[in-house]
């Protein structure tokens, strides 16, 4: 039911505005995995940021793609949880909070075959202006090295929604896949490549300062 | 088949002669790759095929009734714009005006829509001249007013004013528009522009030599750009007296006004996107890059014919 109703969701809602209002440019498709377990690490700008790169993928693998997303936010109220869980399919992930591994249920989504959505980044921030990665991405890599991660870097869509913004303005948006990574060995090594790998994507486009 | 109620027959026929010369294209194109196979020939093949999709939704568009056409149009004109804002650097703090931008658009069809020469020459040119800046005066920043305000106002004219004549052709009084009505002047627009850009294309690719604007398009030449000419002429005074009021040599006239001003268009906007450094506009149609890059003619091509024609033909000076 559930399933259907995300079909239908993206069908009809998600990628006919992405492209008539927003127009979507992608550039390095087949960098992208065609099955999992995998991970996409992207930038992100904007809540447009999980939709599109979900839409990146046949309609038939959606119920495959997790997006991991902060517990406080996306569980803040029972529509929004619902939507968030069911709708979009993430894996709440609790910021700050002490447990054992907070990275459990991301590797058991792996362990599953499925593609996990992460923003290395964290939260959307300054929109169109990078953020250092987090180190939770390597921790994962580690502990899973035979996973391919795929750099993904977007720009436009926080021009188009930036946080704390209610209306849309259209703006076409560039999506460019690099080809993907695994683990180095060591955490530095390997958020190293990542941020090496996601600058030469953002130089790819000569993209234009937005202020 | 029978032609559809309320299209002039001259219409339906002009588009089946295109449909004609299409597959002659495909003909052409399959041969060549089938002799030469390579990037080269793939690349014309994917135009061509590019060609197929956007003259059948031009069809179905213009003869389905006015009221698509002009929604149509807008839309096309709404992708341009787009892909226009999204190249360029903004600023953040403009994000409301750009929509006030946006919404300029349905305003502007709808002006030219009800073929009201007065509001559609002035809406853009003097009233979001003067709302754009200020508002942004209003918002209070400074920093990069100018340019903001310089490149929102030259993308509005660019785009939506310029591309906006492509309506107000269809609008165009049934007294005034000759033996195919609005249509028929929009599509020799449109057909006659596309078919210089193909045309200067071919003939550059046969014959080029001197390099004409080296620094802006590299590719281009004085044989491509003469050789596109002479055949727009020919093309324009054959067709014209069909889809226009125009007799035969007025109508080459024209057909030679559209590949000098096509041609401009063209450069024009390859110096824009030179400029800013990204080869084509968008990804939008295969072969060809983005909406802007296939309308770049369009936009010198459009304004220039339609004043043209009112100036002369609709006011009855010839």
């Amino acid at each position: 039911m559930t399933r259907a109703l995300q079909y239908l969701f993206f069908l009809l809602v998600v990628r006919p505005v992405l492209l008539i209002i927003l127009g979507m440019n992608v550039r390095g498709r087949e960098n992208l995995p065609q099955k999992g377990p995998a991970i996409i690490a992207a930038n992100h700008n904007s809540h447009l940021d999980t939709l599109t790169l979900m839409a990146l993928f046949p309609l038939k693998e959606l119920h495959r793609l997790r997006p991991a997303a902060a517990a406080d936010y996306f569980l803040s109220n029972k529509w929004l949880s619902w939507f968030a869980k069911n709708i979009i399919g993430i894996i709440p992930l609790n910021r700050g909070a002490v447990r054992k591994n907070p990275l459990a249920d991301l590797e058991t989504a792996l362990d599953k075959g499925e593609i996990l959505v992460l923003f290395p980044e964290g939260s959307r921030g300054e929109p169109e202006q990078r953020a250092d990665f987090k180190r939770g991405v390597a921790y994962l890599a580690k502990s899973r090295p035979e996973v391919p991660v795929v750099p993904v870097f977007m720009h436009g869509l926080g021009k188009a929604l930036p946080k704390g913004s209610f209306f849309l303005v259209p703006f076409n948006c560039d999506v460019i896949a690099g080809e993907a990574i695994k683990w180095t060995g060591d955490t530095g090594s390997f958020m190293g490549a990542l941020e090496t790998s996601m600058n030469d994507l953002a130089a790819e486009g000569h993209f234009q300062p937005w202020e | 088949m029978p032609i559809p109620e309320g299209l002039p027959e001259n219409v339906f026929y002009a588009i089946a002669a295109i449909y004609g010369l299409l597959i002659l294209a495909s003909i052409v194109t399959a041969v060549l790759k089938r002799r030469n196979p390579g990037e080269g020939t793939d690349e014309l093949s994917r135009r061509v095929t590019s060609w197929w999709f956007m003259i059948t939704i031009f069809t179905v568009a213009i003869i389905t009734n006015r009221v698509v056409s002009t929604v149509f149009l807008g839309f096309m004109t709404f992708l341009a714009f787009k892909e226009y804002l999204s190249l360029i650097p903004t600023r953040r703090v403009d994000r409301l005006i750009l929509l006030f931008a946006y919404l300029a658009i349905p305003v502007q069809f709808i002006f030219a829509h009800m073929n009201s020469y007065g509001l559609f020459l002035t809406f853009i040119p003097v009233w979001m001249f003067l709302f754009c800046p200020m508002t942004m005066t209003l918002i209070g920043k400074t920093e990069g007013f100018l340019r903001a305000v310089g490149t929102l106002s030259w993308g509005l004219m660019i785009t939506v004013f310029a591309l906006s004549h492509t309506a107000m052709l269809l609008a165009a009084d049934d007294i005034v528009a000759g033996p195919a009505g609005g249509a028929g002047l929009l599509l020799f627009l449109v057909a006659l522009t596309q078919f210089n850009d193909v045309a200067q294309f071919t003939w550059g690719k046969l014959f080029g030599r001197r390099k004409i604007v080296p620094k802006v398009s590299p590719k281009k030449t004085w044989e491509g750009f003469l050789g596109g000419l002479a055949s727009t002429i020919v093309l324009g005074a054959i067709a014209g007296p069909f889809l226009t009021p125009l007799p035969f040599y007025y109508a080459g006239l024209a057909g030679g006004m559209i590949a000098i001003a096509g041609f401009l268009g063209d450069v024009t906007i390859s110096a824009f996107k030179r400029d800013l450094g990204v080869k084509d506009s968008g990804g939008l149609i295969p072969g060809h890059g983005g909406i802007l890059d296939r309308v770049d003619s369009l936009t010198y091509a459009a304004p220039v014919f339609y004043h043209a024609m009112h100036f002369f033909a609709f006011s009855g000076r010839i």
